[in-house]
């Protein structure tokens, strides 16, 4: 962490209340640093997605097991990171929720969404084991070009 | 803000007057427990007003996409009414716009249904 940076990080249960917390905790986070209406919607969304998919198909909604959240504001953009305790994926396992087969699909639109709404996305090992979900947006102001209020982006 | 739902009769359509989130937990469940009430009391011809749905997550889609398929499979019709943007825009993103019939009017959406 360089200095400068400010650093946030929570323990959450496996447990359907954790992912209103986690959104409403960076909601506040992204208010704070200064994100409009849209973009702040847009990083709750991939928020609640990212938590839903360390609770649901990382830790397999197994109480026992923790989903750790973590929030860094640099001087250009807000992180945010969303590791579970399961045993990681590959995104390139993950099916396209675009395509004609899955679009009557119930389930497998988190990853699609957190890529369409923030700025960098990824999936990286973590240190549990699990998958951890690290994603970005760059901060409205003089100091990062992002924070304008445009549509969601499509993305794959 | 919790989900909340009503339906009344429009002739032989009914309309499910939604408000709040359509969310993992609470919300998905009572609209999936809705649509499913209604197929029970053999209610095929369904549309859903939106139009107090400020936020879907990928749980509620995904439960508007099984509650459509569950209506269609038996023969029935789920369509949408009175979108909000940001319901729009989830549904233009993730291809479901042109799955969905979607209204703006209730009158023409209740004229669809055959």
């Amino acid at each position: 962490m360089t200095s400068g940076t400010k650093h946030l990080e929570v323990t959450l249960e496996t447990q359907v209340e954790s992912v209103n917390l986690a959104e409403e905790m960076c909601l506040r986070v992204a208010e704070a640093a200064g994100f409009g209406e849209d973009d702040c919607y847009r990083i709750g969304m991939s928020v609640r997605e990212g938590v839903i998919n360390a609770f649901h198909y990382g830790n397999q909604e197994r109480p026992e097991k923790k989903i750790y959240l973590a929030v860094d504001i640099t001087a250009e953009k807000l992180i945010i990171h969303v590791l579970d305790e399961g045993t990681g994926f590959t995104l390139a396992d993950v099916p396209d929720p675009l395509a004609e087969e899955n679009l009557l699909s119930t389930s497998g639109r988190g990853i699609f969404l957190m890529r369409a709404f923030m700025d960098e996305f990824d999936v990286v090992p973590g240190r549990t084991g699990g998958a951890e979900i690290v994603m970005s947006k760059k901060l409205p102001g003089p100091n990062g070009q992002g924070g304008q209020e445009t549509g969601p982006q499509q993305g794959a | 803000m919790s989900l909340r739902a009503t339906h009344r009769d429009v002739g032989t359509i009914t309309v499910v007057d939604l408000s709040g989130r359509i969310t993992l937990g609470d919300g998905s469940a009572l609209l999936r427990k809705t649509i499913r009430t209604l197929l029970d009391d053999q209610r095929k011809k369904i549309l859903l007003n939106l139009a107090d749905v400020d936020y879907i997550d990928s749980s509620g889609i995904g439960e508007l996409v099984s509650g459509f398929t569950a209506v269609k499979n038996q023969g029935g019709d789920l369509k949408l009414l009175q979108l909000t943007k940001k319901v729009r825009d989830l549904l233009q993103i993730t291809k479901l716009y042109t799955v969905f019939d979607v209204y703006s009017e209730e009158s023409s959406a209740v004229r669809s249904f055959r």
